[in-house]
């Protein structure tokens, strides 16, 4: 049974389609990388997952449960957080308040500390700039506090929305390194990118979203060797 | 000395200039001015959290206040209270009818705010109404608030019943300071710290904020939206209840079905002045404008005391149009 589910999801804004009908899966354990140009519904998707979209037609399913009319902050508290696009740090809280309110929803909000640690682990330069408020760091520091929020909510699925736009390479490395590494510490992991080489060389499995509907799926290395993936996404001709 | 020009022409004092009187009244201007002041940031404070989480101007929290006084007013009545003259009382049993009174009032208003909030809001918000539609319901909520306490009292004032007399507790620079001046404000102050601290230390505070700095993300983290706009609506009116009932035992006359207005436009005017979203604006605000409302009284004359707020208002926002302190509540930090 999969962690994750969407079964001919359909969403739209206002009269106009943004997904038609999508099917997707993420298993348990994986990460699966959603590609696709802009506009092409990846946010919308991740919208939808999180509750923060309706949809308009099909049915969304977490953990064998049917969640596609459970409250947004709700599915939280079953284990599915996220890093939005555009990080969406609180500018008005420090690096601590920012993390702690990713763990708004836990029940267990005593011990943290251990959450804390790993995140600082993870993000050195965070644990160095605890009480810098958010809307005065860098752009790669916001991202490093947006990855880290979600993961304070010990999801079991973690929503990654272009979590490398519009950093350095050495950066990105870095990003996408421990995207890796938390994945093996037993998060599964729904990443949208538009950096679709290294987002398919990290993936287990690929899905590639054209004008809101899926146009391809496999495995990461099929789709980085697909010749019309190559073209589209990859930048060879 | 006094210079008191006069500009019409029978000589009948249309507008004063009269600087001496500000200068012999400046201390009891000042200190009156904090009472009343303290009595605006309350109710600013109304404003300025509902602006903060849904940047919608909440005009009928002019009447979530007056339920309030009319809480206290039949607080004191039910207590066996009427009006005429000032009952003595011991301090024991003064504490404790206030006490009462203030738990009513602030009762009242909050009930007052979140059933707006019910009523009125939540349907349009389900909609997705554009703001003007939210603006419109607000004039409209007020309205039809004021038109309840008319249908049930009238539109004649209720006379004033008293529990305390104000007496001269010390003075400070010839100015004498009144009991009833030291508890409105102390009191004020407390309620809001409390509320300060509730907005900045506490979880639920916490997701106050991370509503009025970006709603979409606060759900992903797991707030309910919905009730943080509910819990902004309540803290609001429990503060405007607690004005509420300072203002009737300051208030020369009783509570009256109207009588929310003016004060409202004042302590929305004081919240705009420090700063609309911004809590310690909403204090700043409110005693500013009740302390320079007092000078232009002395100044000008009482006839110009109201117009001098908004003047105010207008200078301060030439220079500052964000207001004196100018952050949202997002971004305003202990
Ligand atoms: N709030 C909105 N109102 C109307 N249309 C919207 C809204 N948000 C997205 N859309 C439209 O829905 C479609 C999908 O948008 P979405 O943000 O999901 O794309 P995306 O794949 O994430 O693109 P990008 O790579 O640029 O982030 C686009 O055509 C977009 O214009
Ligand atoms: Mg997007």
């Amino acid at each position: 049974m999969a962690l994750l589910e969407l079964s001919d999801v359909s969403v739209h804004y206002g009269r106009i389609g943004a997904l038609s009908g999508i099917s997707l899966t993420v298993e348990e354990g994986e990460i699966v990388t959603l590609i696709g140009a802009n506009g092409a519904g990846k946010t919308t998707t991740m919208r939808a997952i999180s509750g923060i979209r309706p949809l308009s037609g099909g049915k969304i399913t977490f953990d064998g449960e049917d969640i596609t009319k459970l409250r947004a902050d709700l599915r939280v508290v079953r284990g599915i957080s996220q890093a939005p696009e555009g990080r969406g740090v609180f500018p008005g809280m420090t690096v601590l308040e920012n993390l702690d309110m990713g763990a708004y929803a836990r029940k267990d909000r005593k011990n943290l500390a251990e959450d804390f640690e790993r995140v600082f682990t993870l993000f050195p330069r965070l644990g160095e700039r605890k009480s810098q408020v958010g809307g005065t760091m860098s752009g790669g520091e916001q991202q490093m506090v947006a990855i880290g929020r979600a993961l304070m909510a010990r999801p079991r699925l973690l929503l990654l929305d272009e979590p490398s736009m519009g950093l350095a390479p050495q950066f990105i490395q870095q990003i996408f390194r421990i995207i890796t590494e938390i994945n093996q510490q037993g998060t599964t992991v729904l990443l949208v990118e538009q950096n679709a080489q290294q987002a398919l060389s990290r993936a287990h499995r690929a899905y590639v979203l054209e004008t809101g509907s899926i146009s391809k799926t496999g495995t990461g290395p099929e789709l980085l060797a697909d010749p019309s993936v190559k073209e589209a996404y990859l930048g060879v001709a | 000395m006094n210079h008191v020009v006069t500009f019409l022409a029978d000589g009948s004092d249309w507008i004063n200039f009269d600087v001496g009187a500000l200068r012999d009244q400046f201390w009891n201007d000042t200190i009156e001015g904090l009472s009343q002041g303290s009595i605006y940031a309350l109710v600013a404070l109304g404003y300025t959290l509902v602006y903060g989480v849904l940047r919608l101007i909440n005009f009928a929290h002019s009447e979530v206040f007056i339920f309030g006084v009319f809480g206290a007013y039949f607080t004191f009545f039910g207590l066996g209270f009427r009006p005429g003259p000032t009952p003595e009382l011991g301090a024991g049993e003064l504490i404790l009818y206030l006490a009462l009174a203030l738990i009513v009032a602030m009762l009242v208003s909050g009930a007052t705010a979140v059933v707006v909030e019910r009523v009125a809001y939540r349907p349009l918000r389900r909609r997705g109404a554009p703001p003007l539609v939210f603006l419109i319901t607000a004039i409209g909520a007020s309205f039809v608030l004021q038109q309840i306490l008319f249908i049930w009292r009238g539109g004649n004032q209720e006379r004033a019943i008293r529990l305390m007399r104000p007496q001269e507790v010390f003075t400070i620079f010839g100015a004498s300071v009144t009991n009833l001046q030291i508890i409105i404000v102390l009191a004020s102050i407390v309620l809001m710290l409390i509320a300060n601290t509730f907005i900045n230390r506490t979880r639920l505070g916490r997701g106050v904020r991370a509503v009025a700095q970006d709603p979409d993300t606060a759900t992903l983290m797991g707030v309910n939206k919905e009730r943080v706009i509910m819990l902004t609506f309540l803290i609001g009116g429990l503060l405007a209840g607690a004005a509420a009932l300072f203002y009737l035992m300051k208030a020369p006359t009783g509570a009256s079905y109207q009588g929310g207005f003016l004060l409202g436009i004042k302590a929305f005017t004081a919240a705009v002045l420090g700063g609309i979203g911004n809590l310690r604006g909403a204090l700043l605000g409110g005693l500013i404008l009740g302390i320079v409302e007092n000078y232009g009284q002395s100044v000008f004359g009482g006839g110009w005391r109201d117009i001098v707020a908004f003047v105010l208002l207008v200078v301060v926002l030439m220079f500052r149009p964000t207001g004196i302190l100018g952050e949202s509540l997002g971004k305003a930090r202990v």
